[in-house]
């Protein structure tokens, strides 16, 4: 059979080792080493703050917060959770793997959130961001493990990083979200006040869209989470290595038990963000809403009025 | 009074592309619909040009899709016009820069809106302040100020509750509550009462009058209910495809509507609310109860050939006599009849003000009816035959009809 590839080949693979290895690792390899210093010192500070607390006063925090906002039922897990992880001896890759995701996370919402604000605030923005975004979800993370190892080495931040990209997609996305289901007539009510866009964020469409926000930091949380194995292939410690080390050596009980240890994390915090994001919202749209919206953008919010008025 | 708050003049509003050709296609006196078809492009306003006076309340009325409210929102620069001039305070809209813009709507002109668009992560309190808010006006004063306002229109109670816990008239009035403490001289407001059921939406139309009594402000109501216009409009615009097809008091608008559309929308107005006895009134012709006789009396009456004259006692309304009764009189064989003796006391009088389907009982003694000013003075009278001509709507050919009548009531 005549196939094209018997008039042309193309050495795609050729193309982008020319690129990385030839153009961007050399020219900016200084730049991107200097951009992961501020990783690795909110790595650092959060990694001691949490190896340095005991165990039992980390529990009782995250108890707390767990009864707070999920309910009793989800502060005696935690309780349970947290002393199995620290009975079975994972109690410390467990606190590294906790600072690792909540840097990824600080990260992906420090550069997510305005992200996110710019889109809902520029057409041209979206349109721009929206491929992008889509290529960062749907690239396995794998493709660009090779490329952060030669800009950013191995370790810890480079991790880190690869984090980052994986997670970042749902926070911008929700954010972006949220502020363009702020209700038109709300945003017409602010300008006819003459507000600034400045005040009218702060007033009306941060507010309004905090609730869908919210939900986007919990999804960005889940996939930092399920990202911690991966990243520990190149260089990240704590649970995620345990699970790596466990497959490595077909060590079928230290992959479970740093398996384990992942879940029992990744319970806690999506019901603490859950039940936060849930309080954020009350007194504004319903996420359901929200997403509702998102689907039917034009049919929701006249069908929302008509629900008032009647 | 007289002077023009806001000045529109030719503006226009294109939704689509290409404005200047569609501009150009309007000039040569294409419609609405055939621009629609061949450019694709929607009229919202065409060359509307018009003053809102200091302190009145200026109502635009029209059906749904007229440019109602495409036109209120080139007022505060919400839609900027294609083309056009809007003035407020001499600045126009048209042109000033963003911030000058954003000034203009702080300081000079607010707006209030049919689904109330209030924050709903907010308290009244904070609601009602948000104009102060954005002035960068301190927590303090902007809560005292949102504090009276919120007295002003009878919800100081509710000041910390959320909007989502009253009642949709209630919401509104947190909605003129908000504009009126922003502190700006022109309020907009689009169909305001339009979402509210009929026993709320009347409350608030008599409500607005009582503040606009006290407040002054220059407003611009739009509305599609033309039993509203009537009422609160002190002159009325009514718009068709986004042209304003005329513009004036309601009296004007009933008696003179300028074409078969206005007309078609005024056919079934209740008309004894919209005159008053202002409209129907004319000027007296009277007599002196101690100066003129009975002969005398009756030849006027013939002269002018009206069938009662109203009698002055000096300055004082005296009452009326009748032409038939002065008639009898002289008939009389005793020599020295005098008007006193023919004397109706028991005269009808109302005040200028008062509508016509008040007038209709007075109407019905047959009597002209007195119209008095406050200080019982005489100053116009009713034809009985005139308040029945315009409540009909047919104002000259009753007139005619009755003028008949009078002719052949009269002896010879
Ligand atoms: N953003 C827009 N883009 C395109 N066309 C518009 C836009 N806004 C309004 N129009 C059109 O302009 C015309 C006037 O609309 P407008 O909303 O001013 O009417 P209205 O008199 O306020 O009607 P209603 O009583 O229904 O509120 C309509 O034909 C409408 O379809
Ligand atoms: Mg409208």
């Amino acid at each position: 059979m005549l196939s094209p590839a018997d008039i042309v080949t193309l050495p795609f693979d050729d193309w982008v080792n020319a690129f990385v290895r030839g153009w961007l690792v050399p020219n900016f390899r200084p730049f991107f080493r200097a951009a992961q210093v501020p990783i690795t010192s909110v790595l650092g500070w959060l990694e001691a703050a949490f190896l340095a607390v005991p165990m039992l006063v980390t529990t009782a925090l995250f108890a707390l917060a767990a009864w707070k906002t999920a309910g009793r039922g989800m502060a005696i897990f935690t309780i349970l959770g947290f002393a199995f992880v620290d009975m079975i001896g994972l109690w410390d890759d467990t606190m590294t793997t906790l600072a690792m995701i909540l840097t990824a996370v600080f990260f992906c919402a420090v550069i997510g959130i305005p992200a996110g604000i710019l889109a809902a605030r520029s057409n041209l923005a979206w349109r721009i961001m929206r491929p992008v975004l889509d290529v960062m979800q749907t690239i396995p993370s794998f493709v660009y493990l090779v490329p952060i190892v030669m800009l950013f080495g191995v370790g810890m931040t480079p991790g880190i990083i690869a984090t980052i990209v994986f997670a970042l997609p749902p926070i911008v996305r929700l954010t972006n979200l949220g502020i363009r289901n702020v209700r038109a007539d709300l945003i017409e009510a602010a300008e006819a006040f003459g507000s600034t866009g400045w005040q009218m964020l702060w007033d009306l469409q941060l507010p309004l869209a905090m609730r869908t926000i919210m939900a986007g930091l919990n999804q960005t949380l889940m996939m930092a989470l399920s990202m911690v194995v991966i990243a520990a292939l190149i260089g990240g410690g704590g649970l995620g290595l345990v699970v790596n080390t466990g497959l490595g050596r077909m060590d079928v009980g230290g992959a479970t038990a740093g398996g384990v240890g992942i879940v029992v994390l990744a319970i806690v915090l999506d019901r603490i963000t859950q039940g936060l994001a849930e309080r954020s919202g009350v007194r504004g749209a319903s996420l359901r809403q929200t997403l509702a919206g998102f689907f039917r953008p034009r049919a929701t919010a006249p069908a929302l009025e008509a629900e008032k008025a009647g | 009074m007289q002077d023009a708050k806001l000045a529109v003049s030719h503006a226009f509003k294109i939704f689509g592309n290409d404005a200047p050709a569609v501009l150009k296609l309007l000039r040569q006196g294409k419609s609405k619909q055939e621009i629609l078809a061949q450019t694709g492009a929607t009229v919202g306003v065409q060359d509307a040009s018009f003053e809102v006076r200091e302190g009145e309340i200026f109502v635009v009325m029209g059906l749904s899709g007229s440019g109602k409210s495409t036109l209120v929102r080139m007022l505060n620069g919400l839609i900027p016009p294609t083309a056009g001039q809007i003035l407020i305070g001499g600045e126009d809209i048209a042109q000033a820069s963003p911030a000058a813009l954003r000034r203009i709507r702080r300081d000079k002109i607010s707006m209030i809106f049919q689904h109330f668009a209030l924050f709903p992560h907010w308290t009244l309190a904070e609601n009602v302040a948000y104009g102060l808010k954005i002035n960068g006006v301190p927590r303090e004063s902007r809560h005292k100020r949102a504090l009276e306002v919120l007295e002003q229109v009878g919800l100081a109670p509710w000041a910390d509750s959320l909007p989502s816990d009253l009642s949709g008239g209630m919401q509104q009035r947190v909605g003129l509550a908000r504009g009126l403490a922003a502190g700006s001289d022109i309020l907009l407001m689009d169909e305001p009462f339009g979402a509210l059921d009929p026993l709320i939406r009347r409350e608030m139309q008599m409500e607005l009058l009582n503040l606009q009594q006290t407040l002054k402000k220059t407003i611009v109501f739009i509305t599609h209910d033309l039993n509203e216009a009537l009422l609160l409009g002190n002159r009325i615009a009514i718009m068709k495809d986004g042209c304003i097809v005329q513009i004036g008091t309601a009296q004007e608008i009933v008696t003179a509507p300028a074409d078969d559309y206005v007309a078609a929308f005024v056919a079934d107005i209740d008309r004894g609310r919209v005159f008053t006895a202002d409209d129907v009134s004319s000027q007296p012709t009277t007599i002196q109860l101690r100066q003129t006789s009975v002969r005398d009396a009756l030849r006027m009456m013939e002269q002018g050939g009206a069938h009662a004259l109203y009698v002055m006692d000096g300055e004082r309304v005296a009452g009326v006599v009748t032409y038939q009764q002065l008639a009898a009189s002289e008939m009389d064989p005793s020599p020295t009849t005098t008007l006193q003796d023919a004397l109706i006391t028991d005269f009808p009088t109302v005040d200028a003000s008062t509508s016509l389907s008040e007038l209709y009982g007075a109407a019905g003694s047959g009597l002209p009816i007195a119209v008095t000013d406050e200080r019982e003075r005489l100053v116009a009278v009713v034809e009985p035959s005139d308040v029945l001509a315009h409540l009909s709507g047919d104002a000259v050919a009753a007139e005619a009809l009755a003028n008949k009548e009078q002719a052949n009531a009269q002896p010879r």
